[in-house]
């Protein structure tokens, strides 16, 4: 299965410019956009067991811990920095925001919505959410600062970052109408 | 399955070429010491170099006989099926000019005066050892190198490569090294030299000819490393307070085990190791300063290199800690350098990148199997 989420980022990513990806993960993402656009990449992830794989998958993987910030890199050294389904996972959002506004021109965040009908229905019934944007125990997740797209449009505007482009999947498909509570997980792009 | 290289046999490489050293001075001629193992292919384009660090030399793998004790250096690193698997690559160790084992160095005769070279022998920088690494790569018939894997010092000198040649190096893979030694590290590396300097038995570096060795000193140089290549915890576990006897003597007999321990690795370091490579060595190290060597900010000397780059660090290595191999990731950056940084969590302090770790080992193999 093609992952839609990651066939629209490449879409909002020019050819053969200097892309940045927090919390690569296995550079599953970085190697597409080489592939699709040609693109300078690099990913940040922390877990050794990644760190292997991206090496496997010939793309360019630093081994750091994102809530340390960015400081090996220059101001606005990027053309894009993606923050892929990672911001649920961090303590200070806050912080890797503006490490993200001083790295990068084009920055591009997704994460699950909470506010996506199934886990409304879920919290209804008296149970913490699961689905296949959220699919950790309450106990075990390590999604630990979870929003709602409107949530993430208020954090946007609070920072001074414009949304240039939205998106909303719901089990790889496009939902186009009341997003919050159809849309899954949510894509942005934003610029400052 | 990973066996050895088994029996392996040294080589020596006579370079009749005039090799201008950094210091001023020259060497005439010179001889490097070398083994390889694996088969260079037809292409020439599967040869890694292996530089050595302080006390390393040429016999990275395998044995001489079948009754030596101890393998090569890095023999948990390269071998048919180990992470430099010799079944693929064609690999070269070598021990540098100054060095211990065989290599012109200060216990070589000087062709000038026909007499060893002792004291008068010069000292060698890293810059030195890559050009003259390179003369023998050049006699091996090799162009470019497949990549040049190197921990500690040895990291320093492939770094130097690629700066030095960086059309003729695809892969640089530094291990626990840094772009410049600290003032704590000079500090240590000064005490080390002082042990060794003040030792009677030294002579001014001239003791060959006196027939004797100034043990006292470099025993004293090696326990000094060892604590500085482990780290407090490392330590901690392996000898804790744990006395010798399970009492104390009330003298100042060795007590601890921990005492016990460096003094023994004092005595066979002492009675293997020449005084005056531990001198160059612990001077080459000093001396390696890439932005004093090239008169710019980091980031602008790396700027000629063309090699992708593994850089890895240890957590607990505190003579060469990750912050400073994230200065090297930084600079390589900048220049839009193809790199990937691991942080390898290891309590085993800088000693660590000679010691098995499946991650680590992990790790080179994927990174030298990928971008073939």
């Amino acid at each position: 299965m093609k992952r839609l989420d990651f066939i629209k980022i490449s879409e909002w990513v020019d050819s053969e410019t200097k892309v940045l990806d927090l919390g690569c993960a296995d550079g599953t993402l970085l190697k597409f956009l080489k592939q699709q656009k040609n693109i300078n990449g690099y990913g940040i992830e922390i877990d050794p067991s990644n760190i292997e794989k991206g090496i496997k998958n010939k793309i360019n993987i630093i081994q750091m811990n994102l809530e340390d910030g960015l400081s090996v890199f220059n101001d606005q050294f990027f053309d894009t920095v993606i923050l892929s389904q990672t911001l649920q996972a961090m303590v200070n959002i806050d912080k890797i925001m503006d490490e993200m506004k001083r790295v990068g021109k084009n920055i591009i965040v997704s994460f699950p919505n909470f506010g996506f009908w199934k886990n409304r229905f879920q919290i209804l019934n008296g149970k913490m959410p699961k689905s296949t944007d959220l699919p950790h125990e309450w106990y075990n997740t390590p999604n630990i600062h979870l929003c709602t797209i409107k949530d993430f449009e208020d954090l946007c505007a609070k920072k001074g970052l414009a949304i240039t482009n939205q998106l909303f999947l719901t089990d790889n498909h496009p939902i186009k109408y009341f997003s919050n509570l159809r849309g899954s997980l949510g894509i942005f792009q934003l610029t400052q | 399955m990973s066996r050895s290289v088994g029996i392996v046999k040294s080589k020596i490489f006579h370079c009749k070429d005039e090799l201008s050293l950094t210091c001023g001075q020259s060497l005439k001629e010179f001889e490097l010491v070398y083994e390889t193992y694996g088969k260079l292919n037809s292409k020439k384009n599967n040869a890694i170099l292996i530089p050595h660090a302080l006390s390393g030399n040429h016999h990275v793998a395998g044995k001489y006989h079948k009754a030596d004790k101890y393998p090569g250096w890095w023999d948990n690193m390269v071998g048919p099926g180990k992470p430099i698997d010799t079944n693929q690559y064609f690999v070269i160790g070598v021990n540098n000019i100054g060095g211990n084992d065989g290599s012109t160095s200060a216990k070589s005769i000087n062709p000038k005066t026909k007499k060893i070279w002792g004291s008068a022998f010069p000292i060698v920088t890293v810059q030195d050892w890559v050009s003259s690494q390179k003369k023998l790569i050049e006699h091996l018939g090799i162009d470019k190198l497949y990549a040049i894997v190197g921990g500690s010092l040895g990291g320093m000198q492939a770094i130097q490569w690629s700066i030095a040649y960086p059309s003729s190096v695809k892969k640089i893979l530094c291990i626990a090294a840094a772009p410049s030694l600290t003032a704590q590290n000079i500090a240590f590396n000064e005490i080390a030299r002082q042990a060794i300097l003040q030792d009677e038995d030294f002579f001014k570096g001239d003791f060959y000819q006196q027939n004797t060795k100034p043990k006292k000193g470099l025993r004293i140089a090696r326990m000094l490393g060892h604590i500085t290549y482990l780290s407090n915890d490392a330590m901690d576990k392996k000898f804790g307070r744990k006395l010798i006897q399970g009492k104390y003597n009330y003298n100042f007999q060795k007590n601890y085990e921990i005492e016990s321990y460096l003094n023994y690795q004092g005595d066979k370091f002492a009675s293997s190791f020449d005084a005056n490579t531990y001198l160059r060595m612990t001077k080459a190290l000093d001396y390696f300063d890439l932005e004093k060597i090239y008169k710019k900010k980091l980031s602008k000397v790396c700027s000629k290199i063309k090699a992708d780059y593994l850089v890895i660090s240890f957590t607990s290595d505190w003579r060469f800690p990750p912050a400073r191999s994230k200065e090297i990731v930084t600079a390589l950056l900048d220049n839009n350098i193809n790199v990937s940084y691991a942080e390898i969590k290891a309590e085993t302090g800088h000693d660590a990148f000679l010691l098995h770790n499946d991650h680590y080992h992990q790790l080179i193999s994927n990174y030298l199997r990928s971008r073939t």
